[in-house]
């Protein structure tokens, strides 16, 4: 799996985001806030400086105890929120 | 009261089309008892108004929703009154009395005092159980019938019975229909929120009148105050209402009220009719969101019931006053995202912090 | 040290909802049933697994009989076989003296096979064959009369054996609280009971003696037992009156609430499932004043006949499933599919079941859907339940299952799992195997010009 297969949002639309320690996010541009977890709140802070896929899971793996096929399926699967969350 | 006292209050969603009564009756106490007393607001949302209001509350917290039990909800009252100590707990919503009666005990046994009816009080006053509880407190009551099919309403008129009348269900919901083809309508979509069976209920044509007062669990009705809506909003909530004063309606409540033996506090609606009986409508086991009339009369129930919580003697109040008038309005209140956030990922503020 | 991995997820605020603290204790879970850990059982026995708690059964009927028979003289528990017909379960509530309330010929033989004697068969339902009619009633079974071409086949067979038959008659009526189920026995309110009851009195062959309704299913309001007493106990003293016959038992049926959440229910089952002993209060206290005036009429006392099924096994059986795959629905929404679904889980048509996982687990609560393993769009066990984000291999307990499952599951697309009872001592027993391909295929038959490999060959 390489990074250019998975569609995040654009960069600029995940730096705007205002990220809190507590898991509280919001969206200055659409005003809408959102509730995000400890691995969710890393890859979005991750998401704001990078969109190379091998960094993201590598990061991942450095931080959480995980395998690489399980936090690349999670991964995967939570694009989807992103997606359909920031636009 | 000589130390300060922590009082616990729910229904702080006081959405201007139809507020839950919590924030009038921290407001009550506020007026009553300045810092004297701490107030918590309790809330089942984080948009729930009345948690943000810090010259009512001085803490406020989000608890589990009725629906998931007395346990989770009996876990998460521990847990608050671990860090922030409840001298009294005070109800304020219809949905979440059965299971505040079932939990009295053993918040009673963690320290939280209440001051509820019983089970039993709560059943019998409870709609369907209403011409059982008339009939013993001589109390006008529009005839009521069970319903488990809709039928009735094609052939109710051999029985006497005649449109308009109110389809109601059991807990919530009443609605007012015209013809058989409307009640069966209604008949199913009442089935549909709240199951079998559906209530009919003659319709009393007259003017709705509310009553509200404490029950002081020995028969004696305490304190009450009634009150004519004199606008509404489109729920049908008071919008602007002016107390009234008829010793035929406080005499009615007492009898009620002495027939259930009824603890704590209650709101009863009446229609008065055009000869000037009142026909019972329903009793709700809780304050009105209207209750700040009770301070505007000189009759601060909130501030009675606390006492009664606490054990203290009670003294007598001044005759009420009719005449009294209330206007409701709604205004904003300037929330730091912070603390939208706070109550959100954390389920508490305290404002004294 | 590393943090755990818990599936990343995020939530939109919206209104309404706007509270994590409503729903959910992460450590609300269930390892264990009567001290026996249930993990290892799965891997002994498979998964999914029904676990039988034989404690909460017997102690569900005994509370049951308590409950009745401090309050009326003479009271009878006929177990309902249509609710839990394993062999184990009904045989547990025997030995504790509740009689076989059976509603088929297959359900009668079956009882008979637990060791039922036929007199302690109370035989129900709107088809009774003739053969399984004549064995019943020379066997000594109470029968209960559903319709008018039962009571003449009846009287036949009693013709036939050259013996009077003692007969109930299965009523129904409007308690004004609970639908009439008037398609079954025969209606009050238009007549027909009334003229059943003189065509029995009418015949050398048939005598009535018992009175049998069941006002309907999961009924909350006890009020609706007093008005069910109330109107039987009216009947009773009429056609005694009419016909001059005894009615020496009154049969009332099942219908008690178990400690389900129903769909659409307001409020949770804590709130408003009443007690054995609420639901004892009204029908005895009721029962008590409808029939103070016999014994000084020189009339019996009747027997009062108790169906109760779901409430005394509902939650005495658990079902554990395990997560075999996850997915973010496009509304947001996360789904799991577990190894189990409605094939085993019948009720999940009507209940919201309480769902535990085995274990603590990690991560916060959000809105989950709960599928079952079924290639089809129905099959779902849970429309909405807020759980923590759930693994691949974390197992879970869905609970309360007892009543109804083990008797309208289906052998669809999967075979069905074993049922295990953890015994009063602690120990396991099966008390019926997983099903194999055999049991499944080995009824069916093959003509040899269908069988593989064909002669002719397969078409390119």
């Amino acid at each position: 799996m390489n990074g250019q297969a998975v569609e995040f949002p654009k960069q600029a639309l995940l730096t705007r985001l205002a990220l809190s320690d507590s898991g509280f996010v919001f969206d200055p541009v659409t005003g809408n806030s959102f509730t995000v977890n400890t691995s969710g709140l890393s890859i979005l802070r991750l998401l704001q400086k990078t969109e190379d896929w091998t960094d993201i899971i590598a990061t991942l793996q450095a931080e959480f105890e995980v395998s690489y096929s399980v936090a690349e399926r999670d991964v995967l699967e939570f694009a989807t929120a992103l997606r359909s969350a920031f636009k | 009261m000589s130390r300060v006292i922590t009082v616990a209050i729910t229904g702080m969603n006081a959405l201007p089309e139809s507020p839950g009564p919590g924030l009038a009756v921290a407001r009550c106490l506020r007026e009553q008892y300045g810092d004297r007393v701490r107030i918590i607001g309790l809330g089942y949302d984080a948009l729930d108004p009345g948690l943000y209001l810090s010259e009512f509350c001085d803490a406020s917290h989000l608890i589990a929703y009725p629906l998931h039990g007395s346990e989770v909800l009996l876990e998460r009252l521990s847990l608050i009154h671990q860090a922030d100590p409840i001298d009294v707990l005070i109800p304020c919503l219809d949905a979440e009395l059965p299971l505040m009666v079932l939990l009295a005990p053993r918040l009673s046994a963690i320290g939280i005092r209440t001051f509820l009816p019983t089970a039993e009080q709560l059943t019998r006053r409870a709609k369907d159980q209403l011409p059982e509880l008339c009939e013993l407190a001589e109390v006008h009551c529009p005839e009521l019938r069970a319903l488990t099919h809709p039928n009735f309403f094609h052939t109710c008129h051999n029985e006497g019975w005649h449109y308009p009348m109110v389809v109601k269900g059991v807990f919530y919901d009443a609605k007012v229909v015209y013809n058989a083809e409307e009640a069966t309508t209604a008949f199913y979509k009442v089935a549909a929120e709240w199951g079998l069976p559906v209530l009919a209920q003659r319709f009393v044509a007259g003017e709705e009148y509310n009553l509200t007062a404490v029950g002081d669990g020995a028969g004696k009705l305490l304190g009450e105050v009634m009150m004519k809506k004199r606008a509404l909003t489109s729920k049908g909530k008071a919008w602007a209402g002016i107390s009234t004063l008829d010793e035929n309606l406080s005499a009615a409540a007492g009898r009620l009220v002495a027939a259930l033996n009824w603890r704590g506090p209650l709101e009863v609606e009446v229609m008065r009719d055009a000869q000037g009986e009142y026909h019972l409508i329903e009793i709700n086991p809780r304050f009105p969101a209207w209750i700040y009339l009770s301070q505007g009369v000189g009759r601060n129930l909130p501030a009675l019931l606390l006492e009664l919580a606490l054990g203290h003697p009670v003294h007598e109040f001044p005759t009420s006053v009719a005449g009294t008038f209330f206007v409701r309005y709604a205004l904003e209140t300037i929330v730091p995202l912070s603390t939208f956030e706070h109550l959100m990922m954390a389920g508490t503020l305290d404002f004294n912090k | 040290m590393k943090q755990t991995w818990v599936k990343p997820f995020l939530t939109a605020h919206r209104m309404g909802g706007m509270n994590k603290f409503g729903a959910v204790r992460a450590q609300n879970h269930q390892s264990d049933i009567d001290g026996v850990e249930i993990a290892p059982l799965l891997e002994k026995y498979g998964s999914p697994l029904f676990i039988v708690s034989e404690k909460t059964l017997r102690d569900n009927v005994r509370r049951l009989r308590r409950a009745f028979a401090t309050r009326w003289p003479k009271v009878r528990h006929g177990w309902s076989y249509k609710t839990n017909y394993l062999a184990a379960i009904c045989n547990v509530l025997h030995q504790e003296g509740s009689w076989a309330e059976v509603v088929s010929e297959f359900e009668y033989r079956k009882a008979r096979a637990n060791g039922v004697p036929g007199s302690r068969i109370i035989f129900n339902g709107p088809w009774k064959p003739n053969d399984i009619l004549e064995l019943a009633a020379q066997e000594g079974a109470t029968i209960h009369l559903d319709h008018l071409d039962e009571l003449y086949a009846l009287e036949q067979v009693a013709c036939k054996l050259g013996k009077q038959v003692p007969v109930g008659i299965r009523l129904n009526f409007d308690t004004g609280y609970t639908d009439s189920w008037s398609r079954f026995g025969f209606n009050l309110e238009s007549g027909a009971a009334k003229d059943a009851v003189q065509r029995i009195a009418a015949s050398p062959w048939l005598k009535l003696t018992g009175l049998h309704s069941h006002i309907g299913t999961f009924v909350l309001d006890v009020r609706a037992y007093s008005a069910q007493i109330r109107i039987m106990t009216d009947f009773m003293e009429q056609v005694e009156r009419d016909t001059g016959c005894v009615i020496e038992y009154l049969d009332i049926g099942g219908g008690f609430a178990s400690r389900n959440a129903l769909q659409g229910m307001y409020l949770p089952p804590d709130q408003i499932v009443p007690s054995f002993e609420q639901y004892a209060e009204a029908i005895c206290g009721t029962l008590m004043e409808a029939t103070k005036g016999r014994a000084a009429a020189g009339k019996p006392l009747p027997t009062l006949i108790l169906e109760t099924g779901r409430a005394v096994v509902d939650d005495a059986e658990i079902l554990v499933t395990t997560v075999v795959g996850g997915k973010r629905l496009p509304d947001g929404r996360r789904a799991a599919i577990l190894d189990a679904g409605i094939n085993l889980l019948f009720t999940a048509f009507w209940y919201n079941h309480e769902v535990k996982p085995l274990r603590p687990l990690n991560g916060i609560a959000e809105e989950t859907v709960l599928y079952g393993p079924l290639c089809m769009n129905i099959d779902v066990v849970r429309a909405s339940i807020m759980l923590p984000p759930l693994n691949v291999g974390e197992s879970l307990v869905i609970r309360p299952v007892g009543a109804y499952n083990n008797t309208q599951w289906m052998q669809f697309i999967q075979r069905r799992p074993a049922v295990v009872m953890v015994t009063q001592n602690g120990e396991v027993s099966v008390i019926r195997a997983s099903e194999q391909l055999e049991d499944v295929s080995g009824l069916e038959q093959v003509p040899l010009a269908l069988q593989q490999p064909f002669p002719q060959g397969i078409p390119a």
